[in-house]
């Protein structure tokens, strides 16, 4: 961006030279953000023989073949692997934080502070520290090598955030008519899903999105609860699918991109939940 | 009514079942695991009391990780907090929103790919004949070019490097979001009475959105003393352990080498630093609350 374009954005002259040179460290910044990553995308279209000889350029031959091969050769099943992992966990984790904090925030409950503990002081334990003794687990519950074991772990994972976003909310919801709705006869589950799941709609995405985040990067326990290729989901599949294509850089990048796209995608379309959840902390990688 | 109230506790039940069987449960078998002298591969087990724990202080592998992690958080420190918010003031005082907007997304959309795309990404990026050696010929700087992951004296801060391009616009995204909920008045008030921008950052900004800026802080502390997944993709701690971080030392000494007492004896480490940090975080936002 050329300077004197930048000063237009730009308000109070008398302090121009200091934000003059912010702003251009800030778009080096950019730049330096935005090459590494265009330059995955042209090069994923290049040969691997081009990639190292033409490092800068655009490709000669756009090879739309390199994207097709990264699919059959592999990352089709991880895709699908993920997607499994991380739909099965949104739900299931939606679930199970939605129907505690509804009865948390409608019930009387003995030890509420209790259970309201348990949930909250997850958020201090990191999926790492617990990894050796999960491995265990998992293999004595009989979970081992299979896609199951990483949806029960991350959605378990998941819950101090989720029950956090989803009970502060449940909390502030209006609760005059309930008992009325009781009198009436009204089931504590007709109760939910009649007057707060439909008031809940973009509370929901912001757990969704911050637990689809989760599941869908997540790399410790994804590297040894499942040992089998054709389980493996995204992170870890790439490892193997590098092995494979060491020699042909082209292909591992478009596989790269591949697996980069859809939480981008995601992201475009549901930026102001990513933004209201960030705080609640569950984006950091 | 007496059934009814049974109902209420069994809506709690998934969830709380699910935290008790696969977050607490194995943190309690960590501590006790980190009293055991425990060979995975010949299966013995001894109580060995807290001498796992004293190994650590005589173990230099130990201190080569912790020291790692250290150079982790303060340089994540420097960029995700000092520079991030430095660059949250400028991009908020854009006039046109729209690029405001521009330079927050693109600053964040490394936040959104898996470190194992960006690790393999830059696997490459940093070899002999990759990307960045080949960008320093360029602008003339080709006597520095060299495999930046395969030298024990850069590997550990070119992973850092790459986490920091990772996260900056994490951060920097936490800190424009604050820096919108202060009061347009307060700046047009600034203004009228010519306070400059300088002083305006360094008075209003800084000062209304401290406790954002103590949560960035904390995030890069316990992220610091967290990361794994980096480390385990681009340099896997090599070369000869220089780039080792208290996580993928716990990794190979319960995975590779069996060790699992010792292992669980560094995860208790982690833990236990993360745990204070964790009460460090609540306890500012509780302040930030009160106020």
């Amino acid at each position: 961006m050329k300077k004197h374009m930048l000063k237009r954005f730009f308000s109070v002259p008398s302090d121009g030279i200091a934000t003059l040179v912010t702003v251009t460290l800030l778009t080096i910044f950019l730049l330096a953000i935005i090459i590494p990553l265009i330059w995955m995308c042209i090069s994923a279209f290049k040969s691997t023989n081009e990639i190292f000889t033409n490092i800068w350029g655009l490709p000669e031959k756009w090879l739309v073949s390199n994207y097709i091969t990264a699919w059959n050769t592999g990352i089709a099943k991880y895709f699908m692997n993920s997607v499994l992992v991380t739909v099965s966990t949104v739900a299931l984790n939606l679930i199970v934080c939605s129907l505690m904090a509804f009865t948390l925030s409608i019930n009387k409950i003995r030890f509420k502070a209790f259970f309201t503990m348990l949930a909250v002081m997850g958020m201090m334990f990191s999926p790492i520290v617990s990894m050796f003794p999960l491995y265990q687990e998992i293999q004595t519950l009989g979970l081992y090598n299979k896609r199951l074991s990483l949806i029960l772990v991350y959605t378990a994972y998941q819950i101090p955030m989720s029950f956090m976003v989803i009970y502060a909310f449940f909390r502030n919801i209006d609760k005059s008519y309930l008992d009325a709705a009781r009198i009436d006869g009204a089931r504590d589950m007709t109760i939910l899903f009649k007057v707060f799941v439909p008031l809940s709609a973009s509370i929901f995405m912001v757990s969704v999105v911050l637990t689809g985040f989760y599941a869908w990067n997540e790399f410790s326990f994804a590297l040894v609860f499942v040992k089998e290729d054709a389980l493996k989901t995204i992170p870890v599949g790439l490892l193997a699918f590098q092995g494979e294509m060491y020699s042909d850089w082209g292909v591992l990048l478009a596989g790269l991109v591949i697996s980069a796209l859809p939480l981008i995608l995601l992201f475009i379309f549901a930026q102001k939940y990513f933004v209201a959840g960030l705080s609640a902390g569950g984006v950091k990688g | 009514m007496r059934l009814k109230r049974t109902g209420a506790y069994l809506y709690l039940l998934p969830a709380i079942l699910l935290l008790l069987v696969f977050m607490y449960y194995p943190i309690i078998n960590n501590f006790i695991y980190s009293f055991l002298k425990w060979d995975l591969f010949k299966g013995t087990k001894t109580f060995i009391g807290f001498k796992n724990y004293l190994d650590l202080f005589h173990d230099e592998s130990f201190f080569v990780a912790l020291m790692n992690n250290i150079r982790y958080v303060l340089i994540s420190l420097l960029f995700q907090v000092g520079v991030a918010l430095i660059f949250a003031a400028v991009i908020e005082q854009f006039r046109h929103k729209c690029i405001a907007a521009f330079y927050r997304t693109v600053l964040f959309i490394p936040t959104l790919i898996s470190l194992t795309v960006i690790g393999l990404l830059f696997s490459f990026i940093y070899k002999t004949d990759g990307l960045l050696n080949s960008f320093l010929q360029l602008i003339g700087l080709g006597h520095i070019a060299r495999g930046w992951l395969g030298d024990a004296g850069t590997a550990i801060y070119s992973v850092i490097a790459v986490s920091q391009w990772k996260s900056i616009g994490y951060t920097m995204m936490l800190l424009c979001v604050a820096i919108q909920r202060i009061p347009n008045e307060i700046y047009e008030a600034a203004i009228i009475d010519g306070v400059t921008k300088l002083r305006r950052f360094k008075d209003v900004t800084v000062p209304l959105i401290s406790d954002m800026i103590a949560i960035s802080v904390v995030i890069n502390i316990s992220g610091g003393l967290l990361v794994f997944n980096e480390i385990y993709v681009m340099t896997n701690g090599g070369p000869y352990g220089s780039s080792e971080v208290l996580s993928t030392l716990m990794y190979k000494n319960a995975f590779v080498h069996g060790k699992v007492g010792y292992a669980s004896a560094i995860a208790i480490v982690i833990l236990l630093l993360s745990v204070f940090f964790f009460a460090l975080q609540r306890l500012i936002e509780r302040r930030g609350d009160a106020e």
